[in-house]
């Protein structure tokens, strides 16, 4: 049962994020290029989404950020690393300059592809191509040990 | 800087947000796992094959949210547009949104939304490279080079 219930819960969860981020503007790449571009006409809307979420997540998480299981009895899976590596810093850097070249950040950009906007689809499509490159680069620097 | 007026979207934006925050929760409590769209994404790309259906369930779920919403008749809260960028430039930024999220272990949700509300210090860290990385390239693109990558 709980089994079913957690299956049930990956796909409504995603219809919820989904239309979340339809209705805060996330899904319009103009609106982040707008919150982007402080020396131009600044929109602050994305201030408010952060806002918004971080509201509800972090009041769940100091309220339940501690449980050994979850409500459907599965692991906690919380991320445990807290260095701060040039790994980390590289990335961000590396997303954010795509991020700001064309304002689609990766979940809008799925969920514009199924509100019919065929340049979502172009952009995820070299999304999914620079996460392939990712899987090659790692291997090629850190083989994984043969099975 | 001038403020952008007819743009601002506060309402909506914060409205957004809480449910953004909800699903976060609810994928936590009820499935004990961080929402965080690259990596759900990646691994559906690259994990063993017993780690694939959760996160194809809830690529779909994505998926399914702007056509129940079309079903309901309730699209006018969709905010949608195109992005003003030529195909070279959109193609670049995919490549380099793919590549940087898996690098850097996250994107606006998992690090943005997750992270910062877990007070994790490398979300936050990565959180504030990437908002300024962003901030940079508009500014580069949109002021310093106009028209060079349209």
């Amino acid at each position: 049962m709980n089994n079913v219930l957690t299956r049930v819960t990956e796909v409504l969860v995603g219809i919820l994020f989904g239309v979340g981020l339809l209705i805060s503007g996330m899904t319009n790449p103009k609106k982040i290029i707008g919150f982007l571009d402080v020396a131009g006409r600044w929109d602050p809307s994305l201030a408010f989404v952060m806002l918004g979420a971080i509201s509800v997540t972090a009041t769940s998480f100091f309220l339940w950020g501690k449980r050994p299981l979850s409500l459907l009895q599965s692991q906690m899976r919380i991320p445990t690393q807290t260095q701060i590596d040039p790994r980390l810093m590289v990335g961000a850097l590396i997303f954010g300059i795509g991020w700001g070249l064309a304002g689609y950040c990766p979940g809008p950009a799925i969920v514009s592809i199924a509100a019919g906007n065929p340049q979502a689809l172009i952009f995820v499509a070299a999304m999914i191509a620079g996460m392939v490159v990712f899987e090659g680069f790692i291997l090629a620097v850190k083989p994984r040990p043969s099975s | 800087m001038t403020f952008n007026y007819a743009a601002f979207s506060p309402l909506a934006s914060f409205s957004g947000g809480l449910l953004l925050g909800l699903a976060a929760t609810l994928f936590f409590l009820l499935n004990g796992r961080i929402l965080g769209i690259s990596g759900i994404l990646g691994g559906a790309l690259s994990a063993p094959k017993s780690d694939r259906l959760w996160r194809i369930l809830f690529i779909s779920g994505l998926l399914a949210s702007p056509v129940l919403l079309r079903i309901i008749k309730a699209n006018w809260v969709f905010s949608l547009a195109n992005s003003d960028i030529g195909l070279p430039t959109l193609i670049m930024a995919g490549l380099l949104v793919g590549f940087g999220t898996r690098y850097g272990s996250g994107c606006t949700s998992g690090h943005g939304i997750c992270g910062i509300s877990r007070l994790s210090i490398r979300s936050i860290v990565a959180t504030v490279t990437f908002m300024s990385a962003g901030v940079c390239t508009v500014y580069i693109v949109r002021h310093a080079f106009i028209g060079v990558f349209q």
